[in-house]
């Protein structure tokens, strides 16, 4: 073989080899097709994931639309939302409620879509607020899941331990399980399960009102309320079982079936995914304990996960189609069916196949005065990503330094929070 | 055909290249120096940009100066430990686990028993990912449910290999040294083996005992492995982010300087000025690295 032979040989290879790459990226994806609704999902786990394909065959059998769900990994799709919303995002898109919806919208990178909300019936007004942002409607809330203090009832029979009402009662149960080696279950490797306890003592001793100016950047960390919040967490430390920064939420979730632990504050999917279909019924919780009488049990933590049309969605008229269903109590059954970890929001949603847990859990919220998300969903994901994970894992590993550690978040909450959002 | 192009070829030596031949060659040395400088150089040009800018990725650039440097430096809590964790992973791949690897090279050149098995069942790891190596650094030493804790039986007790962050660390760069150890042993061996035995026998005939042989004679003579054992290490212990990230985000413990540039440009609010900044440390870090054990070792050749 000759010298240019070989040379012609290599560039063709090269060339074959980078040029449908380069064209393929070139290339228009999918997504002229009206008679088809792509959605972006993040529910990558089997038990969503097959209730949600219930749901949207029921929409296909309604409308004689297809539905076509592209799923990612939850947090593969959390990380490069940014970048999915500017790139070609699919005509609909799963995500949260309150201000990690609030963030896009004020982006540009949502669909308004208040004519759609007209139509809507059986949403509270804390729903209507959790999905508008300046007055205007960007999402379709569909089922929410509490926080509360989750445990075994058989344990507690066994036991005789009694649900705690206020945060004295709340410290007892824990040394008492402590001392019969059942510790309080906690975890934080994941970098968030730790939040809901935060948001939990700050809610209880500051109230909703407190809570939602600090995670607005209007209040400071170093003010004596939050380190307050801090001391009281400390109260409860001891009890909890050791190595929380190594263990993930699932083997927390194993550690309470197993009876290795007494109790947990948790979402309701999280033990609820970790116990065998079989002892589920023996799942109960206790709203989280009162610490100051005038705020009460007022709020309750219950984020709502839901539905978005992005700006560059290429079929938004068959997107606002789905999204009317989405919004009717019957969209809401069909994925209840398949998933006893969630609560519908819709007021209207079949209610008779609950089980007496999605009841409490209903019952939870509807008496609640005030809803929060949670720690990463009601402040700029920023500060929650960078800042607050850290912060807290320092606080759990080590107790004591509540001053340093306040100062720090409130440094870096002026460095972050000096930048405007839009 | 082909012997048709070779015999033209053949005659047409006085003539150094056709304007074809330019071309093709230009194109086949211009299109990697273009993709060098647009894929390579240029990012990392704009990274320097980038990290004097405030920027989230959707909405307009403002610059701000130096100011994400100050906040890096004075306000931001995991800066510091990440630092620290980097040039502890350089420390500790370079000062045990290369010479460690080196050492297992030497034992297995002498031809002791088993030496094929020896060298494949160590040099195995390195087919893995470093992410690969860190899930399974997971299942080994859980808190709950770990291989360690259930033989150590200490249920009521757990050690928390991977949540103390006094700990945790030490156990990754454990991890991470499995995979290196094989991968320096594989390149030694090589050169091991184009050492010329009689320098060995000379220096045997001279009286020089074993140790004196393999540090006056052989070692010296490996110098372009040294080189490119160097390198691959600090190039290793700086891009040591895939095990971190697997086992907890690279966080609590086992910060280091790439996973705070992902933490802060990836993800839903990208803080892309600020994520630069880091990066840009990482830069001037790896290039500090690379290019004084270069001239060093290049100098070092030089004076041979």
């Amino acid at each position: 073989m000759s010298r240019r032979t070989l040379l012609r040989g290599t560039a063709l290879g090269a060339g074959a080899v980078t040029l449908p790459a380069l064209l393929t990226a070139c290339g228009d994806g999918p997504g002229g097709d009206k008679n088809e609704v792509t959605v972006g999902s993040n529910s990558s786990d089997a038990v969503p994931k097959a209730a949600f394909a219930q749901a949207f065959k029921a929409y296909e059998k309604e409308s004689d639309k297809r539905v076509k769900v592209n799923t990612t990994e939850h947090n593969e799709f959390q990380q490069n939302i940014t970048r999915y919303l500017q790139g070609s995002p699919d005509n609909v898109f799963m995500w949260f409620a309150g201000y990690r919806m609030q963030y896009f919208a004020e982006k540009g990178l949502l669909v308004e879509i208040s004519d759609v909300w007209k139509g809507f019936r059986g949403f509270s007004q804390a729903l209507r607020d959790q999905s508008t942002h300046d007055g205007k409607q960007y999402f379709v809330p569909y089922y929410y899941y509490p926080w509360a203090v989750f445990h075994r009832k058989s344990l507690f029979e066994k036991q005789g331990y009694e649900q705690a009402g206020n945060w004295d009662q709340f410290i007892a149960l824990a040394k008492k399980m402590h001392k019969d080696g059942i510790p309080v279950a906690f975890c934080d490797k994941d970098g968030w399960p730790a939040m809901g306890t935060f948001d939990y003592i700050d809610l209880r001793l500051n109230g909703y009102d407190f809570h939602k100016r600090l995670m607005a950047g209007e209040e400071a960390w170093t003010d004596r309320k939050v380190k307050k919040v801090f001391d009281l967490w400390r109260e409860l430390m001891p009890y909890y079982q050791k190595g929380a920064l190594g263990r993930t939420w699932e083997e927390a979730g194993q550690g309470l079936q197993r009876r290795r632990t007494g109790m947990a504050v948790f979402g309701m999917p999280h033990p609820g995914s970790q116990f065998p279909e079989g002892e589920r019924d023996d799942i109960d919780f206790f709203a989280f304990p009162e610490i100051d009488p005038q705020y009460g049990q007022d709020a309750v933590e219950a984020p709502i996960d839901g539905f978005l049309v992005p700006k560059k969605s290429r079929n938004v008229e068959g997107a606002k189609d789905f999204m009317k269903w989405l919004g009717t109590a019957e969209a809401e059954d069909a994925y209840l069916k398949g998933d006893p970890n969630n609560v519908a929001v819709n007021e209207d949603a079949d209610t008779s196949k609950y089980s007496p847990l999605q009841k409490k859990s209903a019952e939870l919220v509807a008496e609640a005065k005030q809803i929060s998300q949670f720690l990463d969903r009601d402040t700029r994901p920023d500060f929650a990503q960078t800042v607050m994970i850290k912060a807290l894992q320092d606080f759990i590993d080590d107790p004591k330094d509540v001053d340093g550690l306040c100062n720090r978040i409130e440094r870096q909450k002026k460095d972050i929070f000096s930048t405007s959002v839009s | 055909m082909p012997q048709n192009t070779a015999r033209r070829a053949g005659r047409r030596t006085t003539r150094r290249f056709t304007r074809r031949d330019i071309a093709v060659l230009g194109a086949l040395l211009g299109l990697p120096v273009l993709l060098d400088v647009l894929i390579v150089w240029g990012p990392a040009l704009a990274s320097v940009g980038l990290s004097f800018t405030s920027w989230d990725g959707i909405g307009d650039i403002h610059w701000v100066g130096g100011d994400n440097y100050e906040n890096l430096v004075q306000d931001y809590p995991a800066f510091w430990p990440a630092v620290r964790h980097n040039l502890l992973w350089i420390a500790f791949l370079g000062l045990v686990a290369t010479p460690f690897g080196l050492l297992l090279a030497v034992l297995i050149d002498r031809g002791i028993r088993f030496s094929r098995f020896y060298q494949s069942v160590i040099y195995l790891p390195v087919v893995l990912s470093l992410a690969v190596v860190g899930f399974m650094a997971q299942l080994l030493l859980g808190t709950d449910q770990g291989v360690v804790n259930t033989v150590l039986g200490n249920e009521q007790d757990p050690v928390d290999w991977l949540g103390d962050s006094d700990i945790n660390l030490w156990m990754m760069m454990l991890a991470a040294s499995w995979r290196h150890t094989g991968y320096v042993m594989i390149l030694y061996l090589a050169g091991l083996k184009s050492v010329d035995p009689e320098l060995k026998e000379a220096a045997a005939i001279d009286g020089a005992n074993e140790r004196q042989t393999f540090f006056r004679v052989t070692f010296p003579t490996l110098r372009p492995v040294n080189v490119i054992v160097g390198v691959i290490t600090v190039i290793e212990a700086l891009r040591a982010f895939d095990i971190v990230y697997a086992v907890n985000k690279g966080r609590n413990g086992l910060e280091l300087l790439s996973v705070l540039i992902t933490d802060n440009i990836i993800g839903e609010a990208s803080r892309i000025g600020f994520g630069s900044a880091i990066a840009v440390v990482l830069l001037g870090v790896s290039l500090g690295f690379i290019v004084t054990f270069l001239v060093q070792e290049l100098r070092g050749a030089r004076e041979k």
